[in-house]
């Protein structure tokens, strides 16, 4: 079995207002020196296969076509 | 002239817009379950508003992979008229039948309210009831109608009269780009739209600016 991390970010320029309003409330919080927060999102995935090279062809189609809309966002895999 | 609306689970509009479109066209739309494949010979086919499938994920991204979406591109392709609105606009965005995404509004809050909405082209199979620059009234619900488009997606459908519908008199009640509340694709056959117009047809709601709409894509009206 494969262990995966499929890490979704939003791309530069497509405004995040919930990023935003974490970094209000971090500022709120007294933590000073924040430039940015970016929100985004992590899936773990596990894949019955000991085929890695099929693995990942399998998560970049799999990225592609529904864990990320690549209109607004970019998207990274790492296997464990 | 004949009309289809399609169901998932969790689409809460689609009593709505049946009404509408039953009341408008003296038809009663027939209903298409989002595991068929195939779609009846109908010459509109609506995508109401709702949260299929719980807005997870991304709102109308799982709704979109459903296998009615592939005969919906089908009948689209023919040049079937396709109408998507709120959760319906969002599906269709997710299934790559229109340009540009919608995010969560700029607020972060849901937003239930009247906005103006101007028609920025009523040249089109959706909106010929209307003039050009016209203001009409609609009703918006949603959580995530910010749209999105990329600088050039965005000089293109600006440039070909694809951008339908924006939110007039500072109304914009969701940070959308260029105040964006409805686009098309380039063919001028699929209309995706954020505000409710099916809840603004009759004195029984106040008003009945969202009437030209339906009206026009159902001929309704002469052309």
């Amino acid at each position: 079995m494969i262990k995966a991390r499929v890490t979704v970010t939003l791309k530069n320029g497509v405004l995040d207002p919930q990023g935003k309003a974490i970094e209000g409330a971090l500022g709120a919080l007294g933590f000073d020196g924040i430039g940015q927060v970016r929100q985004g999102k992590v899936f773990d995935l596990q894949i019955e296969t000991a085929d890695k090279a099929k693995a990942e062809a399998d998560l970049k189609a799999m990225c592609e076509k529904l864990l990320a809309n690549t209109v607004i966002e970019n998207y990274t895999i790492s296997l464990a | 002239m004949k009309s289809a609306v399609v169901q998932l689970p969790g689409l809460n509009r689609d009593r709505d817009m049946i009404g509408a479109l039953t009341k408008i066209s003296g038809h009663k739309p027939v209903t298409v379950w989002q595991t068929e494949t195939e779609i009846p010979d109908v010459d509109l086919i609506v995508i109401p508003g709702g949260f299929s499938y719980g807005d997870y994920l991304r709102c109308g991204a799982i709704a979109a992979r459903m296998p009615v979406m592939q005969a919906i591109k089908a009948k689209a392709d023919q040049g079937v008229k396709v109408l998507g609105v709120c959760n319906g606009f969002q599906i269709l965005l997710e299934a790559g039948l229109l340009p540009g995404a919608l995010m969560r509004n700029a607020s972060l809050k849901f937003v239930c309210r009247e906005v103006k909405l101007e028609i920025v082209n009523a040249d089109t199979a959706f909106t010929r009831a209307y003039s050009k620059g016209q203001v009409i009234r609609s009703p918006v619900a949603h959580h995530d109608g910010n749209y999105f488009a990329d600088a050039e997606t965005l000089k293109a459908i600006e440039g070909n009269g694809q951008v339908v519908f924006r939110y007039a008199e500072g109304t914009n009640p969701n940070g959308s780009i260029n105040d964006i509340a409805g686009v098309m694709n380039a063919e001028g056959n699929v209309l995706g739209m954020m505000p409710h117009p099916e809840n603004l047809i009759e004195a029984a709601h106040g008003g009945s600016d969202g009437r030209g709409i339906f009206a026009s894509a159902l001929a309704v009206i002469a052309a």
